[in-house]
């Protein structure tokens, strides 16, 4: 009962001067929004930027040849240089740690290279063992991936990629089992996949043609040559000294200088995902300044304000603590005044700033999802939420504190004196 | 009720002004007295002083046999509630509280449920002629409606004295004498009042005059009404 009586003589005093009360909202209300809109921004970000690299093994590296830098063993420097077979089993063999590997290859791609009866199109064919499906994950929509069998007896099958389907096929028609033919070659499809990954290594896969490493190799007459060299390592091994491992090996293998800083390149998802990590550390650091800096700036409004209001209600103030209030019962009425304003205004912004971010959230989850967007569910979590919230409670009290202990040093006689 | 011994009280804002030189003073249960004095002759510090509003240096108060000495501003706030009802020049009403709520005030720092301090100070309103103002606001009310209503938050929490400073400074002649009616019928209900004045008028409608002058009392007069009685 007393306690509603306080709220109400808080609620008079609010509503006393309804603009400027209104107007102090604003500040707070406007802090706490951009605060949420700009953590919404930040995952939707962290989100789009990782669903690109969702889907590829974590603990995935990746080599590929560069022109030699260093002249060795008589070879001189600027050296063009490939893999080849006999590296992967050299790496097989070992290095301790490997869990997959696969090399990859690519055929030439000419101008509507991909037939089947009067329809075409221009899709990348490549070459790879089944252990690829490992480090790049696909969802199968229809048949099987490529398998042991496919690889060891070099059938002529293939797997496509979505988009492949939908060019050469009509809508809910089964592709398995069906031939195509690929740079003038007939193959026959085993499965349709459609990559988790957003990302891709050689090409867009749902645009790819995808055989096995031993068929193309005949088929097209590649020789011993690979282009690219995808491996992943067991769980506790250190990504970067396999890379390092891994490098030095390819580097002993094909008479290249053990210091040459280019001819094997490579990089590694851990890498990539460990800099992305610090990259969205920075962000929210950012995020958070910024957001609490424009909050900070409206609740020194709040201070301000009230501040304004002790000195207009000197008189009042000094009457009421003549009729006997307590000090306390002023510092409280203050301090609460501004939890009010603070936490009213806050609570809007919150609100607004969810509503908002849901709302960009639904008309980008309309989107198609291979849209290649970088920003993907904005949205904030629990956590952050009740953080701002915390921090709106703990801001009205500071911003309160200033204003009640001014209304402290308003004496009784002071105030009610006439001169 | 009101014991002043020797009180002595200085102002140090730059130089230092001694304002009461020696106060000693008696004023007893149900008295009305009026303290007059030119400005600056100390009589707003020692309504202060007896209105638990300001400290003073040196002496003894005595107010209702209580010692009033070094109390925290929280003892005070309370000794303030109970004992002494405030009657000030300007009314100082709370404008954005009506009537009602403005004489309930002095009970909700007490802890007092709505309901009961609101049907309480109805029946104050009343008995300063005021029920049918009950829930008007101060600006839409006189003078000397205003002051009964101050006069009404001053008497709800029963206090020992009444205090008023000036209560018709800012009043007409003719609501004057019915404001000053209205303090006497209180006091002659047992309440003892102290007035500050510097209106002969009002001043002879009081039982004794106190005359400061430089911070002493120059001269205690007994009017020529409580003469008669």
């Amino acid at each position: 009962m007393f306690d509603l009586d306080k709220y109400e003589e808080i609620w008079q005093s609010i509503t006393r001067n309804k603009v400027r009360s209104l107007l102090t909202c604003f500040g707070v209300f406007w802090g706490i929004l951009m605060l949420v809109i700009l953590l919404g921004a930040g995952n939707g970000l962290r989100n789009g930027i990782y669903k690109n690299v969702q889907g590829f093994a974590v603990n995935s590296l990746f080599f590929y040849t560069n022109q030699t830098a260093e002249p060795y063993k008589g070879f001189k420097q600027g050296r063009w240089w490939s893999m080849k077979y006999r590296d992967v089993d050299v790496i097989k063999e070992r290095v301790k740690g490997l869990e997959y590997i696969s090399p990859m290859l690519w055929s030439k791609s000419s101008d509507n290279n991909v037939v089947r009866g009067e329809k075409a199109g221009t899709f990348s064919a490549r070459g790879c063992y089944p252990e690829y499906f490992k480090i790049e994950q696909q969802r199968i929509l229809y048949g099987r991936l490529l398998n042991e069998m496919d690889m060891k007896e070099k059938r002529k099958v293939c797997v496509i990629g979505k988009r492949v389907m939908e060019t050469l096929f009509r809508p809910g028609e089964n592709p398995v089992g069906t031939y195509i033919k690929v740079n003038g070659i007939y193959f026959q499809i085993v499965g349709v996949i459609d990559p988790i990954p957003r990302a891709s290594i050689g090409g867009d896969t749902k645009e790819s043609v995808i055989l096995p490493a031993s068929t193309m190799r005949q088929a097209f007459n590649m020789g011993d040559n690979i282009y690219f060299l995808c491996v992943t390592i067991k769980k506790g091994f250190s990504g970067d000294e396999m890379l390092n491992e891994i490098t030095a090996l390819l580097k002993s293998q094909n008479q290249i200088a053990p210091n040459d800083p280019q001819a094997v390149g490579s990089f590694s998802i851990e890498r990539q995902a460990k800099a992305f990590d610090t990259l969205f550390i920075g962000i929210s650091v950012l995020i958070w300044l910024v957001g609490i800096g424009t909050l900070l700036s409206g609740i020194i409004g709040v201070s301000n304000i009230l501040l304004v209001t002790v000195k207009e209600r000197t008189k009042e103030i000094g009457v009421r603590r003549a009729i006997g209030a307590k000090p306390l019962s002023i510092i409280s009425q203050i301090v609460s005044e501004s939890l009010t304003i603070t936490f009213f205004a806050g609570i809007m912004g919150l609100a607004l700033g969810i509503w908002l971010l849901d709302l960009v959230n639904k008309s980008l989850s309309g989107a198609p999802d291979d849209n290649g967007s970088f920003f993907i569910n904005p949205e904030i979590s629990l956590h952050a939420a009740l953080a701002a919230t915390f921090i709106l409670l703990l801001s009205g009290l500071v911003a309160g504190i200033i204003p009640a202990w001014r209304a402290m040093q308003i004496k009784a006689i002071d105030a009610i004196r006439e001169e | 009720m009101i014991n002043l011994k020797d009180i002595n009280k200085t102002y140090y804002n730059g130089a230092p002004l001694h304002v009461l030189k020696g106060i000693n003073l008696e004023i007893n249960a149900g008295e009305m007295v009026s303290i007059m004095g030119a400005s600056g002759s100390g009589k707003s510090t020692l309504l202060n002083i007896l209105g638990i509003l300001d400290n003073y240096d040196s002496g003894e108060y005595r107010l209702n046999d209580r010692l009033i000495k070094n109390l925290s501003e929280r003892e005070a706030a309370i000794l303030r509630n109970k004992m002494i009802g405030f009657v000030f020049q300007s009314f100082n009403l709370i404008s954005y509280k009506n009537a009602v709520e403005n004489v309930a005030l002095p009970l909700f720092y007490q802890g007092v449920g709505r309901k009961k301090r609101n049907a309480l100070a109805e029946e104050y309103l009343d008995r300063v002629g005021l029920k049918s103002h009950a829930l008007h606001f101060p600006n839409e009310m006189s003078g000397g409606q205003k002051q009964r209503v101050a006069i009404a938050r001053a008497l709800i929490a029963q206090p020992k004295i009444i205090l008023a400073d000036e209560p018709t400074g800012a009043l007409d002649s003719k609501t004057s004498v019915e404001v000053i009616q209205l303090l006497r019928e209180v006091n002659l209900q047992g309440m003892t009042m102290v007035i500050v004045t510097h209106e002969r008028e009002i001043a002879e409608a009081t039982d004794k005059i106190i005359r400061l002058k430089d911070g002493v009392i120059e001269q205690i007069e007994i009017t020529a009404k409580q003469q008669q009685a």
